[in-house]
């Protein structure tokens, strides 16, 4: 029974992680009907960013907040402007092999330009474990749900309880009308762009301390965060976190008790089931016939 | 036209590429082929500079019979296929050695061309199916795992006395190799494996496996990971609080994974082919050489590229012209000692399948340091 | 095609006849890749092209194919039996792929393509008794033809390109039969495809069986040209990189996987000049083309020749159209 309850607790710090980097990859979709296939990446980049700016001579918090700084120009406003402003009209596929290169070129400029091996990165929280109905969890971990969690709660009032928030809706759902209504629909997409920077760049300060910095991080994270939005719900924010958490746990059970070699396998057969049964995610609302 | 001579040009510009190399005066074209991207990159980047370390010192000191090597690396990708067509474009060119590749899978597919062109080639790839192809153009610098695995089994019999044992490997061609030749030692032993878990590469979490191995109870765990994640591994398990032994096999003591995994290595203990903790001067020096040089600790890939180089330095002025199926034929048997040839750094000697013989090392980590306990000797002078 | 397509199509087949003869082995060897690699891209471009039904797995059915053809000959079948079981294989398996189509479309089905080619590899990866796993096939012998051996790079190329011939010979048949024009249906507006009295669940299936099995032949060449076959091959990667020949080459040109094929083989060669760097200027490159020519190499040879035909009628299935329907 500990053994399960631990499974349980690891695999729930593990979603809050998939479930972080979940919401921007559905929050950029929404806005701009790009999967992007860099998100993975996108959160192994800024902790480079802050080693970097470490090795310069910063201190971390100085560090952390270049790195968030940089995360929101470069793969928030730039990303937006080079690469999915001039693709943005001529459908999804293009913009997925671009992104697809892009993740390419992240992966390769870090490897080159930083270092190949694996970088220790200092922890935003002490090191402590935590002692739970005979399991154990890192501080850290604690941190990371917490985060994810207060990400998801502030996004959903931004979204539902302000203007701009509303306004941003209206935009996802149907830019013609928004922009119709009056809505600069524009700049609304530029501000989930931002958001998805700042929320990489979090994810990123507190994933690295755990599973270390490299430049092949992305591709597993990327790929964990993919199937977490889709499970969740690829159109609702909140369908993030369901769908970051199921998948955290069920990877952890699934490895223990079923299959250690074919672990991968169960979340994409529940991936194939729910997109087979229910497209819209566990959590997402039906899309409506635009025309 | 446009099209077309868009295509031509491609298409020249791609194959004139491979025939940029040999052109200088007295050089030796020695190419190497190894993984730079993907997967691999860690591996291969440690050979390559290690490799490349080797090359200027001999360049500097004149070179091997008055020629300057020549070494382009090519990358592979981590993939066997564009290996096999990066072996085929130097081979094109006649190369008189090859070095690498380091993945397993890759060296299977280029041995088989080099040894058609009767080329040796100086791999880093660890298989034990590698030599045993009677293939007499294949070497390597690294204990093979048919070598080492006998080792760590011998230990966990004699010195840690298990009945039963745990066994964490990842699960690509490394680590099943690992796997496949660790269990079969084992069963020689008949020490039992009550836990026998699969890892992806790249796995972030590995709370499942840990909490599996607990479960087992077993005397001992063998833990054949790489680098990040046998730290990942580390941190879990003392998270956990596993209380047997954990014993690895020359990755899980070196100072990368101690480093990364902070702290959480203390305690770990195993055998260590090939390490530059070694309580070898030369060694000591060969490793300070590469951190100043690159500013990073060289792993165990680093030094089979080094002494990769100065092997086939010491061969070919042995044979005394360039000739690679003589440099083939002199190399079986040989014994090399650091007094005739100082970048060996250990004495290794070479057996009629290409595999090497050398110390190895019994370790553990003691506050932060691997630490090593006891020097096991050549297998030819037991 | 106009004169100037067939020209171009001539000196293109004038050089695949001739380069062979002025290569040195390797350049023999990626030529012979591009060769494998298109029969694969064509196959998906049939599917995502013509037919419009986004599939992320036609790696997967390449690792199929080769691995039918490395087991069976390994197992003493003769080389054409083989190749046949393997596009026979692709077929069915293409074709139950293609049952989610039928349900879902666009981004829904890629993803479930996508994870069907995670699956596919942990199988290869696993089934150790079937597969061999991670240690991989060697040495898959060349066909015999007519008594004449392939063994050399030159004369397995030239088999390789003879497939391909045939191959996209009868793929361009097809797309002229009543079959094609209903796929092009299917992709252009499935709803009056289905008034119009079109049965779109077979052609749908159709699409993905076909596409499938031309994926799995050029894996059946794949085996036999690279002479080692390992699981990782033929994961995502590779199906990355054939999505990449058919957008970057034109998506539902007929010449397109051939431009496309052409640049995912030879760009990252060429660029290695730049060494240590050619991997990110090979993905830089593919960027700007992208940002440059969404339509592809073809569309953009289009748009500066053509330049009164709109180009968006025979571009890439635009998803963001749809992607609020169903």
């Amino acid at each position: 029974m500990a053994s399960f309850i631990q499974l349980l607790v690891s695999g729930l710090a593990t979603g809050a992680i998939y479930a972080l980097i979940a919401i921007g990859f559905t929050l950029l979709w929404q806005t701009s009907q790009t999967i992007n296939f860099a998100q993975g990446e996108f959160v192994m980049l800024p902790a480079f960013f802050v080693l970097t700016a470490m090795n310069l001579g910063a201190p971390y918090w100085l560090a952390a907040l270049i790195g968030i700084a940089l995360a929101v120009v470069i793969l928030g406003v730039l990303f937006k402007a080079i690469i999915v402003d001039p693709m943005i009209k001529h459908g999804v596929l293009p913009l997925v092999i671009t992104t697809i290169a892009l993740s390419l070129f992240l992966k390769e400029s870090v490897k080159d330009f930083y270092s190949s091996q694996a970088q220790p990165f200092p922890a935003l929280v002490a090191p402590r474990d935590l002692h739970f109905l005979g399991a154990v969890v890192s501080l850290q971990s604690v941190v990371v749900l917490a985060v994810a969690v207060a990400s998801v709660i502030a996004l959903h009032l931004l979204l539902n309880k302000t203007r701009l928030g509303r306004c941003m809706q209206a935009t996802a759902q149907n830019p013609t009308v928004a922009r119709i209504l009056g809505i600069p629909v524009g700049r609304m997409v530029l501000y989930t762009f931002l958001i998805n920077g700042v929320l990489v760049a979090i994810a990123s300060l507190l994933i690295s301390p755990i599973y270390l910095a490299k430049f092949t991080n992305g591709e597993t994270l990327g790929m964990a965060a993919f199937i977490a939005a889709i499970i969740g719900g690829f159109n609702q924010v909140r369908g993030a976190i369901l769908g970051g958490i199921i998948l955290g746990v069920l990877d952890n059970l699934s490895a223990a008790y079923l299959s250690s070699s074919y672990r991968g396998a169960f979340p994409l057969l529940i991936l194939i089931v729910v997109i087979l049964f229910r497209p819209q995610g566990l959590l997402g609302r039906a899309e409506e016939r635009a025309v | 036209m446009l099209r077309t001579g868009f295509l031509v040009s491609l298409v020249a510009a791609g194959i004139s590429l491979a025939s940029t190399a040999h052109a200088q005066q007295k050089t030796v074209y020695m190419p190497a082929i190894l993984e730079l991207s993907g997967p691999g990159a860690v591996s291969g980047t440690n050979f390559r500079d290690g490799m490349l370390m080797a090359i200027d010192e001999i360049n500097k000191a004149g070179g091997i019979l008055g020629h300057k090597i020549e070494t382009p690396v090519l990358d592979t990708q981590s993939d066997a296929g564009t290996s096999r067509a990066q072996l085929q474009k130097v081979l094109d060119n006649k190369p008189y050695v090859v070095f690498g590749p380091v993945y397993s899978g890759s060296v299977l597919v280029d041995m088989l061309m080099t040894q058609k062109a009767e080329i040796p080639e100086i791999v880093g790839g660890e298989a034990a199916a590698i030599t045993q192809k009677n293939n007499p153009y294949v070497f390597r610098t690294s204990f093979g795992q048919q070598f080492s695995m006998p080792k760590i089994a011998n230990y966990i019999r004699d010195s840690i006395k298990a009945k039963s044992v745990a066994l964490i490997w990842v699960n690509n061609d490394f680590g099943k190799g690992g796997r496949d030749n660790f269990t079969k030692e084992m069963k020689d032993r008949g020490i039992k494996v009550v836990a026998d878990i699969s890892t992806e590469s790249g796995q972030a979490d590995f709370s499942a496996d840990v909490v599996k191995i607990k479960g087992a109870n077993a005397d001992a765990v063998f833990v054949y990971l790489n680098e990040e994640e046998s730290a990942r591994f580390l941190k879990e398990a003392k998270k956990q609080g596993i209380k047997a032994p954990l014993i690895g096999e020359t990755t899980l003591l070196g100072q990368k994974v101690i480093d990364l995994a902070g702290g959480a290595a203390d305690g770990v203990q195993g055998h260590v082919g090939l390490t530059v903790d070694a309580p070898i001067k030369a060694v000591q020096d060969f490793a300070a050489k590469f951190k100043a040089r690159y500013n990073y600790v060289c792993d165990h890939n680093g030094i089979k590229g080094y002494t990769a180089v100065y092997f086939a330095k010491y061969v070919t002025e042995k044979v005394g012209k360039f000739d690679s199926k003589a440099f083939a034929a002199k190399a079986h048997g040989l014994t090399i000692t650091p007094k005739e040839e100082p970048g060996i750094l250990m004495e290794a000697m070479w057996d009629k399948n290409g595999d090497i013989d050398r110390e190895s090392f019994l370790g553990e980590v003691v506050n932060g340091k691997q630490k090593i306990v006891k020097i096991l000797p050549m297998l030819s002078k037991k | 095609m106009n004169r100037f397509g067939l020209l171009t199509v001539a000196v293109a087949a004038v050089a695949a006849i001739v380069l062979p003869f002025l290569l040195k082995p390797f350049g023999i060897y990626l030529i012979s890749m591009w060769v494998v690699l298109t029969i694969a891209a064509i196959g998906l471009n049939l599917t995502l092209g013509y037919a419009g039904q986004v599939s992320m797995a036609q790696g997967a059915f390449v690792g199929i194919g080769a691995y039918a053809v490395a087991l069976l000959t390994a197992a003493g079948w003769p080389f054409f039996p083989a190749f046949v079981i393997a596009g026979l294989l692709c077929f069915a398996i293409g074709w139950l792929l293609g049952y989610p189509a039928l349900r879902v479309q666009h981004h829904y089905l890629a993803f479930v393509t996508l994870a069907f080619n995670t699956l596919v590899f942990l199988v290869l990866r696993n089934e150790e008794w079937l597969t061999n796993g991670t240690y991989g096939i060697a040495g898959t012998e060349r066909p015999h033809l007519f008594g004449l051996s392939t063994d050399g790079a030159r004369a397995f190329y030239f088999f390789c390109l003879g497939m391909l011939v045939l191959l996209a010979a009868a793929t361009w048949w097809m797309l002229r039969s009543p079959w094609g024009r209903a796929f092009v249906a299917l992709r252009e507006n499935p709803i009056r495809a289905l008034s119009l009295g079109l049965d779109t669940r077979r052609y749908t299936l159709m699409a993905f069986a076909l596409g499938s099995t031309l994926g799995g032949l050029a894996g059946g060449l794949y085996a036999p040209l690279v002479q080692f076959i390992e699981p990782n091959s033929f994961s995502l990667n590779m199906s990355f990189n054939l999505l990449l020949m058919v957008i970057v080459g034109g998506s539902g040109r007929f010449f397109g996987p051939f431009v496309g094929a052409l640049i995912a083989v030879l760009l990252p060669e060429w660029m290695r000049i730049a060494e240590g760097y050619y991997l990110i200027i090979y993905a830089m490159l593919v960027m700007i083309l992208m940002v440059f020519c969404p339509t592809g190499v073809l569309g953009l040879v289009e748009k500066l020749f053509k330049p009164k035909k709109p180009p968006a009628a025979a571009a890439a299935p635009t998803l963001k159209a749809e992607a609020t329907s169903r």
